[in-house]
C-alpha cells in the first residue's frame, strides 16, 4: 500500500515522476520508520515506565509497541501525529497486559516494579540544595502514592498531560476518549494528587 | 501548549514556582502541586533517560545473571521433586505389596496349620478308636497268664 502511494507520487507541476520500483518506496518506508522509532522511542519507554514502574515490562511492552508498529506500519495514514498513533499501541498493549495479568492471578504481579523509594530516587540535581533535593524527592514519592490510588485510565491521562505534555486533544486521541471525558479523568486525578500532599503537609 | 510553561519556566531549577493555570484544563493549579508536578515530571524524564541510556550489555548482563540462574533453580527442584515423588511413590508400593503378600502368607500358613490340626485330630481319633476296639481282645491271652503267674 504504501508502495502504491509512493509510486504515484507527483510532482508540483502536474510532470509525472519515474515511478520508483517497490523496492525503493519500501527502503523509504523503512527509512522513515527508523526515524520514528528514533525520535519516539525514549519518549513510549518512559510513558510505560512511569505507567507500570516495571524497568522489564516497560522494556517488552516498548519493544512489542514498535514491532506493532512496523507491522501496520503500511496502514498508518498520517491522520493522527506518529507519537499518538504510537501511544495508541503503547496504551492498548499495556491494557492487555494488565487484564492477562488479572486472568493469571496465580503469578505475582508487579514481580520486578521498582520500589517507591528507589524510583523517587531519580531527580535531576541541577542547582539545589541537599535540602531542596530532599524535599523534592518526599513530593515526587506523594505523588507516586497518589498514583497508586488512581484508576487505570486517570493515571494514563496524568502521565499524558503531565509527564508527556500532551495537549487534551492528543490525549483524547490516543485514549480513544472525548476531551470532556479526558478532562473529568485528569480533573479527578489532581485532585487526589491534591489530596495527598494536603495529607502530609 | 505546554501546562508547565506557565507555572515554570525549568522544570529543574531551584527557584520558587509561580502557581499557574493549566490551560488545558482552565483551572488554576496551585503552588504546592504545581511544584510536586514540575518534580515529578522532572522525576520521570530523569529517570526515563537513565534508564533509556543504559548500556544494553549492562541490561543484558544483569538480565543474563539471575534469570537462567532461576530458570536452573527452578528446573532442579522441580525435576528433583519429580524423581523424589517417584522414588517414594515407587517405595512406598513395593512396601505395600510386600506387606500384602506377608499377611497372605500368613493366612495361608494359618489355614494350613488349621488344616493339619483337624487332619492330626481325626487321625489320633481314628487310632483311638481303633486300639480301644481291638487291643483289649488282643491282650486277653496275655492276662490270663499273668494271672496264673499270680495264683503259684
Amino acid at each position: 500500500m504504501h508502495a502504491k502511494r509512493a509510486s504515484t507520487r507527483v510532482m508540483a507541476a502536474g510532470t509525472a515522476v519515474k515511478p520508483m520500483t517497490a523496492e525503493s518506496a519500501e527502503e523509504i518506508a523503512a527509512r522513515e520508520f527508523v526515524r520514528v522509532v528514533e525520535s519516539h522511542r525514549p519518549q513510549i519507554f518512559r510513558f510505560l515506565l512511569a505507567s507500570t514502574r516495571d524497568l522489564d515490562l516497560a522494556e517488552t511492552l516498548t519493544q512489542e509497541c514498535f514491532l506493532k508498529a512496523h507491522r501496520n506500519w503500511g496502514r498508518f495514514r498520517g491522520e493522527s501525529s506518529a507519537m499518538t498513533w504510537l501511544m495508541r499501541i503503547a496504551i492498548n498493549l499495556q491494557k492487555d497486559h494488565w487484564r492477562n495479568r488479572r486472568m493469571q492471578f496465580w503469578r505475582h504481579t508487579r514481580v520486578n516494579s521498582v520500589d517507591l523509594d528507589e524510583a523517587s530516587e531519580w531527580l535531576p540535581s541541577g542547582e539545589r540544595t541537599a535540602e531542596q533535593q530532599m524535599l523534592a524527592r518526599e513530593r515526587v514519592q506523594q505523588v507516586w502514592k497518589a498514583m497508586q490510588g488512581l484508576s487505570e485510565r486517570q493515571r494514563t491521562v496524568f502521565l499524558l498531560r503531565y509527564v508527556e505534555d500532551q495537549e487534551l486533544s492528543e490525549i483524547a486521541s490516543s485514549t480513544g476518549l472525548s476531551e470532556g471525558t479526558v478532562k473529568a479523568h485528569l480533573s479527578r486525578a489532581l485532585g487526589k494528587v491534591r489530596a495527598e500532599l494536603r495529607e502530609k503537609s | 501548549m505546554s501546562w508547565k510553561k506557565k507555572t515554570a519556566d525549568e522544570t529543574i531549577s531551584s527557584s520558587p514556582i509561580d502557581p499557574g493555570i493549566d490551560p488545558e484544563m482552565g483551572s488554576e493549579i496551585d503552588p504546592v502541586l504545581a511544584q510536586a508536578l514540575q518534580d515529578f515530571r522532572a522525576h520521570a524524564h530523569a529517570w526515563g533517560e537513565a534508564v533509556y541510556s543504559r548500556p544494553q550489555a549492562q541490561v543484558q548482563a544483569e538480565r543474563s545473571v539471575w534469570r537462567p540462574a532461576l530458570a536452573w533453580a527452578l528446573g532442579c527442584v522441580l525435576v528433583a521433586g519429580g524423581l523424589s515423588g517417584a522414588v517414594y511413590e515407587r517405595h512406598e508400593r513395593a512396601a505395600m505389596a510386600a506387606r500384602l503378600a506377608l499377611e497372605a502368607r500368613e493366612v495361608q500358613q494359618r489355614q494350613l496349620a488349621a488344616q493339619q490340626r483337624a487332619a492330626d485330630e481325626d487321625l489320633l481319633a481314628t487310632v483311638d478308636s481303633d486300639i480301644s476296639r481291638d487291643v483289649p481282645a488282643a491282650m486277653e491271652p496275655l492276662a490270663q497268664l499273668m494271672d496264673e503267674d499270680a495264683a503259684q
